[in-house]
């Protein structure tokens, strides 16, 4: 144990910490600091610190869940000091991150006989679990392009131009070419046409979304298997599906489970979740499923005995804690079938008491469609005066943390503000946001009145740019093109933003 | 939120007020394939899991684990107060963001990276040394291809040299990123990569020479000043640049506190990435490792993917993205707690405290000590006389008291070398470890009154050996080569992966 020395001040551990020298004196930020401090004293200073963060509930850009029961609180905490690797030492813990991969393989249809292990793997996130897929398909790929003597070096993956980052992080590491299905007006997902299209002889598979990150949509995998059966029927290729549920596979399964997007579809090989999304799980954990066996190369397979028995393994993370797989395990057998189903109706509901809110204000068009992720995404029917990144910014003072973005190619002149309803969104949240919305974009309205009001009847001769903390500028034109200057300066501003959030497709 | 529905069973009226252990819950099979149609009570599922959870082994007697078992209970609170936090959302949570920031430049100091007062170093935090060694691994590769591309030289086929030694994210980085993996066989009695044998095995192909500082079978710190040495003379000669990646997975936060004039981090010129896992002697529960670059040039731009927050750029390079941020707090917590003296402190007392174990281990007269003095706090230890039984054997009976303490074999070429091996953490107390000396001496008095448990069948190496050794047809080291090639078999592919 650490014994702190004190002998600096006689009586420092009776010290209150706020009454203490350790809040007056300043944080170390780049070396480490020579002496150790009292541990009430580094909790409280860091605690402070992170008081400055956002709230995780408030911040309706994730997905990623941000509440979970008391009772998985407590089970989360004791298993905290358990390295997951060690499989020797853990066996139940392993046995539950295989119960879950059953579990889930089942959900998705995965066609299993009766005592057949399903083959998965838990992973920290749905990145992870795209890598391994991925990984699997180039792999499987290479073999059988060394098989028929072609060559093999020149890999590509046939997505959407809305996927999420991590699809451009698996190309740019494992050094496999992405070709995007560019995206267009009013069509913010893959076209299954265009991407069947795009496959060659390279390709070494087409990846559909359930759940694209921008507007919640489900691509049509069903549509896109048939279509690609017919072409492997021509050219021989026998390109497979991978289906990244990262949002999408805990909720069609239970509101839509007519859909057919999953193992149903002969072509679909791999599919991955993100558990820490609606499978309604802390950040931290994803499932990669593969449909059989021999979807999964066995060289890829590392084989780890534990208990005299085999436990193969295929993951990039070794070390980490346990505590997700094990809240993941509660999650499944605490709600059941039921309970999910209860829950994804609630964010149904909710998402729809969001979404005619919005509309009742008349100035937005929604973009999300109805069926899909529950999220609604909208813009504004007249981003002339103001647009999303100023509602976005004004809503922050509420406490709201609201995202606006920009579409991919080719779409990039649309900007969305997008809010995700999650497990803990309840009904009184939506109505103070609506109300919370009402309230800004009066804000805005009033403001833009302003500007309108003094550009009129100005004749002074300083040049000021309307900003959003309400410091309006006169100019010294014309009424017309003192509006045409300010909307410029407004273009440049929304522009610059725009800029800056090009590249940052990737909140998930 | 969930409303469990109680009224697919209207015959137990008082279902909500049932004592778990009253309730139709405990005597229901637990779900393992399917999911359940219907909700149970929380209380019940609580109880459920938690019960299984009682036959996993204990977190603090596995002593088989270099990672965290125990952190002060403030640490617990902010672990809990962040959970529900995504670290990637760094837009909604700067705060996060900046202490893993500093984390980077705190040790980044630590290891002494050429920066400049006002420059900020180059590294990130990772889900654990795995992720880390992928993309320095991936860093060097880029470099290498993109060098090689300019000279237009072919580019297909990299290979980095590492010790036999190694853990096995290193094999996984060669697999699943196409690097030709070539390994320094070991020997008996030199148990980490030689250096000038790996110098030997570099060539144009080569994109890095791992060495390790911490190795996971013996603690050992492999001697990187000399791999520097004759690296920097011959690349002198050869004109390939070839650089140096450290793994001190374990020994990063063990070296700068107990060996500070030990030379193995940026000090050496070739050294241009380093990974440490925050959660072996970095004292964080698992789940948290990191990387540093020396310099921004060893960080190929194209790897890194920049995203926007608060007007400012911030780059990232990670194969996870989605995580938890409780462990990077965690990790600052700890640096600011301890501090360079309390880091030091506790390094010290696992230092004494592997002396006392290995003090005891040594006097029961058995047992072959394999560690060293220098490096990781653990002792591996062998059996003198493994003819009658082995260390399997031992750590089996030692189950029985609780203890986790596995047994491996070395790698090629010592594959007739099996040891034990403890490893002292920073709550592996004195007591313990006089305790666990007791507990060895138990079993090994118990192994000497059981007749050899070995299997008639490998005939050479039954009964025999102990009381007629002059009749046994092989001498006592082929003997005790097929004893534990025996055993291995048992334990068939058993991966010296527990770290």
């Amino acid at each position: 144990m650490v014994l702190s020395k004190t002998a600096s001040e006689s009586d420092v551990s009776v010290h209150s910490t706020f009454a203490s020298r350790y809040v007056r004196t300043s944080l170390p930020r780049f070396k480490m600091p020579e002496e150790s401090i009292p541990k009430d004293a580094a909790y409280q200073i860091i605690n402070d610190e992170l008081m400055l963060d956002g709230n995780p509930r408030l911040n309706l850009a994730s997905f990623v869940t941000t509440w979970m029961e008391p009772e998985c609180d407590k089970l989360i905490m004791a298993s905290i000091n358990k390295n997951y690797v060690d499989m020797d030492e853990y066996p139940v813990t392993t046995e539950l991150q295989n119960r879950c991969v059953n579990m889930i393989a089942h959900l998705f249809n995965a066609p299993l006989e009766e005592n057949e292990a399903a083959v998965g793997v838990g992973t920290v996130g749905s990145s992870e679990a795209i890598m391994l897929a991925g990984l699997a398909f180039k792999r499987k790929w290479q073999n059988k392009r060394k098989q028929e003597g072609k060559p093999y070096d020149k890999p590509n993956i046939v997505t959407g131009a809305n996927v999420q980052v991590c699809w451009e992080k698996f190309a740019r590491y494992f050094e496999v070419e992405l070709k995007e299905v560019k995206l267009s007006e009013g069509y913010y997902v893959m076209d299954p046409a265009k991407a069947v299209e795009l496959v060659d002889e390279n390709t070494i598979c087409v990846a559909a979304i359930l759940g694209s990150t921008l507007n919640g949509e489900f691509e049509d995998v069903k549509r896109l298997n048939d279509l690609l059966v017919e072409k492997n029927k021509e050219t021989g290729w026998d390109t497979p599906i991978h289906v990244d549920a990262a949002s999408g596979g805990f909720i069609a399964p239970f509101i839509y489970p007519e859909l057919e997007w999953d193992f149903r579809l002969p072509l679909v090989k791999s599919i991955n979740v993100s558990g820490h999304k609606y499978g309604l799980v802390y950040a931290g954990i994803g499932w990669a499923i593969w449909r059989s066996k021999e979807d999964l190369p066995e060289e890829l397979i590392f084989h780890i005995n534990y208990l005299g028995a085999d436990q193969p393994t295929f993951t990039l993370n070794f070390s980490k804690g346990s505590s997700q797989v094990i809240a993941q395990y509660y999650q499944l057998i605490r709600l059941g079938y039921e309970g999910y189903k209860n829950v994804m109706e609630n964010c149904r509901d909710n998402m729809i008491v969001l979404k005619e809110g919005l509309e009742k204000m008349g100035r937005f068009n929604i973009v999300s469609k109805d069926d899909g992720v529950p999220l609604v995404a909208f813009t504004l029917k007249d981003p002339h005066n103001f647009d999303e990144f100023q509602i976005s910014d004004l809503l922050r003072r509420f406490g709201w943390i609201v995202p606006a973005y920009s579409m991919p190619p080719d779409a990039q002149h649309i900007t969305v503000l997008r809010v995700v309803i999650r497990e803990d969104f309840s009904r009184t949240l939506a109505e103070r946001l609506v109300a919370d919305i009402e309230k800004v974009l009066h804000e805005l309205d009033s403001l833009t009145a302003k500007i309108k009001m003094l550009s009129g009847t100005s004749s002074v001769t300083v040049h000021e740019v309307v900003k959003d903390n309400g410091q309006v500028v006169v100019a010294k034109k014309s009424a017309l093109e003192t509006q045409r200057e300010i909307t410029a300066i407004w273009k440049k501003f929304v522009l610059d933003r725009k800029k800056l959030n090009d590249k940052m497709n990737g909140v998930c | 939120m969930v409303i469990s529905s109680t009224v697919s069973h209207p015959d137990e009226q008082n279902e909500s007020i049932a004592c778990t252990f009253a309730s139709r819950y405990v005597r229901e099979q637990v779900p393992k394939f399917k999911m359940p149609e219907n909700s149970i009570p929380k209380d019940a599922a609580y109880r459920i899991i938690n019960d299984e959870l009682m036959l996993d082994g204990k977190p603090r007697l596995n002593l088989a684990s270099f990672v965290t078992t125990w952190m002060e209970p403030e640490c617990d609170k902010l672990i809990m107060d962040s959970l529900n936090k995504n670290y990637v959302d760094m837009d909604e949570y700067p705060v996060t963001t900046e202490l893993q920031n500093r984390c980077v430049n705190i040790i980044a100091h630590l290891f002494n990276a050429p920066i400049g007062s006002e420059e900020t170093a180059v590294g990130v935090g990772t889900v654990g040394s795995s992720e880390a060694i992928m993309l320095a691994g991936l860093a060097f590769k880029r470099k290498w291809q993109t060098k090689r591309k300019a000279e237009g030289k072919p580019y297909d086929k990299p290979n980095i040299v590492t010790g036999a030694n190694v853990q096995v994210c290193w094999e996984q980085f060669a697999r699943y990123f196409e690097v030709e993996l070539k390994e320094v066989k070991l020997t008996e009695d030199y148990y980490v990569m030689d250096p000038l044998k790996a110098v030997e095995m570099v060539d144009e192909n080569t994109i890095c020479v791992a060495a390790i500082l911490g190795s996971t079978l013996t603690g050992e710190f492999e001697d990187v000043k000399l791999l520097n040495e004759l690296l920097t003379k011959k690349n002198k000669e050869t004109g390939w640049d070839t650089p140096i990646h450290v793994d001190a997975a374990s020994g990063g936060f063990v070296a700068p506190f107990l060996y500070p004039d030990l030379l193995w981090d940026f000090r050496l010129p070739l050294v241009k990435s380093i990974n440490v896992s925050g959660h072996k002697y970095g004292l964080v529960y698992p789940g948290i490792g990191w990387v540093v670059w020396r310099h921004k040039a060893d960080l190929p731009d194209d790897l890194v993917f920049h995203i926007n927050y608060l007007g400012s750029d911030q780059p990232t390079f990670t194969l996870n993205f989605s995580k938890g941020s409780s462990q990077i707090i965690a990790q600052y917590y700890q640096f600011i707690r301890l501090g360079f003296e309390g880091y030091k402190n506790v390094m010290e007392n696992c230092l004494a405290n592997t002396r006392t174990l290995k003090e005891g281990i040594e006097k029961t007269g058995r047992f072959k000590i394999v560690s060293k003095d220098i490096g990781v706090p653990l002792v591996a230890f062998s059996l003198k006389d493994s003819s009658k039984h082995t260390v399997f054997e031992i750590a089996d009976h030692l189950r029985k008291y609780g203890w986790i303490v596995p047994a491996y074999t070395m790698p090629a070429d010592a594959k007739h070398i099996a040891v034990l091996r403890v490893v002292i953490r920073e709550d592996f107390s004195c007591s313990l470890a006089e305790r666990l000396v007791s507990d060895i001496e138990k079993v090994v008095n118990l192994l000497d009154t059981l007749p050899s448990s070995i299997n008639s069948k490998d005939a050479h190496v039954a009964v025999i050996a102990s009381e007629t050794s002059e009749e046994v047809k092989k001498d006592i080291t082929e003997t005790q080569a097929e004893i534990l090639r025996y055993w291995k078999k048992l334990v068939d592919g058993k991966r010296v992966g527990a770290c």
